[in-house]
């Protein structure tokens, strides 16, 4: 295994004085690493991409990322949540341009280069099957439509780091598994790193190399589990005997977690 | 079937519009009510046209000083919720003091504007921009301070800074509320004009009304009514198209 790209060491983190949210995280995470985090609503699976992102600080204990000890935002990291959040004056295509008017170097480029941009994020937006839709508003898209072009929005500035919170969350369960190969055949293309929040243990154990569960709030990380599936992985493999087990086992663990 | 409801739709105003003065003049002749309490709509239309050369006069008179204390109060309005809205600290400091300040009513301010700048436009202008500014800086504030905190942490993984998120995110967002302020500010705007210029002017509508009621000549202060309203109709008309040609995004929906 590579050099750690994300680390916590006994990162704790305490909102307020009723306790902590999520308490002694250690974990690393490698490069091109794709890792899920599941578990009961509550677990503080939000904080902990906060913390990763450096959108908040911990309380103790360090995060690194790259090397680095996290102080503030990460500004090698795209992030998406499960709704959309598109910008309803932007046409789509313009809704994924936005990181790159916002990112160093691009930001300061941004008007010479448009035009490749625009290259860019049609390329993007065609990937996850979104071409002809580059000039509508996003709410004359569907819901999983938004969300491909969330997504989009979240990689365009090629970043190192994707966080994804429950993207898939309020979608149908048809467009969820679509979105999933999306997702798998963005990844297989660029190998960035995820890290995906999801209540989804299908999702999780579908797209993840590593699936950690965590516990009742205060979150802590109570297994880790590798997942040992060869890729490219197809969809159909979860409808088959080896991964519905390892799903049930999964779904074992949340179990006691909840009853405990 | 739809096409006749639509015309039905368009033309319901104006209907409403004549069944008023149709209401207005019959009870006024039902009741025999004397014409130096309350005109007729028809003696209301004649000294709107025999004075139509004074009336003329003082309602440009009006209608500049309503505009550029609306101008006013939009500049004012918009520097000053970008301000407050863009620090919940100023929010929560100035809020009050804002609804405290509306809350007086603004022809008290009129007196205090005479001794400052004697009678004349300046009073009527300042008084238009104070009654018309309050609505416009809540509505800015109020838009930028409620922007979707997920919407604001995509913006900050990717290193954007306070400005950016402001300026890519609260602003635009803000516009709709601004617009719709806008429609209500140049309204008030009017109220302002006209209450000051009753009391501390020598032209404008105001004035040409203070001064036929006390001669009694009801018809022509009733016609300086009408051209208050129409003139405050118009500028909403105005700004309502405004508001939907800028900000078509938010309204999606109504026109399907």
């Amino acid at each position: 295994m590579s050099a750690a790209f994300v680390s916590f060491d006994d990162v704790s983190l305490a909102y307020d004085a009723s306790g902590n949210a999520i308490e002694d995280i250690n974990l690393s995470i490698h490069e091109g690493e794709f890792v899920a985090f599941v578990g009961p609503s509550g677990c503080g699976k939000s904080t902990f991409m906060k913390l990763c992102t450096g959108l908040h600080a911990p309380t103790t204990g360090t995060v690194q990322v790259d090397g680095e000890a996290v102080t503030g935002p990460l500004k090698i990291s795209g992030m998406a949540f499960q709704n959309a959040n598109l910008l309803p004056w932007r046409t789509t295509l313009d809704n994924v341009l936005l990181p790159l008017e916002i990112v160093k170097p691009y930001r300061h480029q941004f008007r010479k280069r448009r035009e490749e941009f625009v290259g860019w994020a049609r390329k993007l937006l065609k990937t996850v099957g979104l071409e002809g839709y580059e000039d509508q508003y996003p709410w004359q898209l569907s819901g999983g439509m938004q969300q491909r072009a969330s997504i989009c929005r979240a990689l365009i500035h090629q970043p190192r780091l994707l966080m994804l919170d429950e993207p898939f969350g309020a979608l149908d369960a048809f467009t969820r598994e679509e979105l999933w190969c999306v997702l798998r055949d963005l990844w297989e293309a660029q190998r960035f790193t995820v890290v995906l929040v999801t209540h989804d243990l299908r999702e999780a154990a579908f797209l993840a190399d590593t699936v950690y569960i965590m516990s009742r709030r205060p979150g802590r990380v109570i297994e880790r589990r590798s997942i040992e599936m060869p890729r490219p992985r197809a969809l159909e493999t979860t409808y088959e005997k080896p991964f519905i087990d390892l799903v049930q086992e999964l779904r074992a663990q949340i179990g006691e977690v909840r009853s405990t | 079937m739809t096409k006749n409801n639509r015309l039905i739709e368009r033309l319901a105003p104006w209907i409403a519009m004549v069944a008023l003065v149709i209401i207005w003049e019959v009870t006024v002749r039902a009741f025999d009510v004397p014409s130096f309490i309350f005109p007729s709509a028809l003696e209301t239309a004649q000294a709107l046209v025999t004075y139509s050369g004074p009336i003329a006069m003082h309602s440009w008179q009006t209608f500049w000083t309503t505009l550029i204390g609306f101008g006013l109060g939009v500049a004012v309005g918009l520097v000053l919720g970008f301000i407050i809205g863009s620090s919940r600290f100023l929010y929560n400091a100035c809020y009050p003091l804002l609804v405290g300040f509306n809350a007086i009513p603004k022809v008290a301010f009129v007196p205090i504007l005479v001794v400052w700048f004697g009678i004349g436009s300046v009073p009527a202008i300042l008084t238009a921009f104070l009654i018309c500014f309050f609505p416009i800086v809540v509505n800015v504030a109020t838009g930028l301070a409620t922007l979707e905190p997920e919407m604001e942490d995509v913006l900050r993984v990717l290193g954007a800074r306070r400005m950016d998120v402001l300026l890519k995110v609260g602003l635009p967002r803000s516009l709709p509320y601004f617009f719709a302020s806008l429609k209500v500010a140049i309204t008030l705007a009017f109220v302002g004009t006209v209450v000051s210029e009753t009391v501390a002017s020598n032209q404008g509508i105001g004035y040409l009304m203070m001064s036929a009621g006390s001669q009694m000549r009801m018809g022509l202060v009733f016609a300086g009514l009408l051209v208050i309203s129409a003139m405050a109709m118009v500028m909403y008309e105005l700004f309502a198209q405004l508001e939907k040609r800028m900000t078509g995004w938010a309204h999606r929906g109504q026109n399907r």
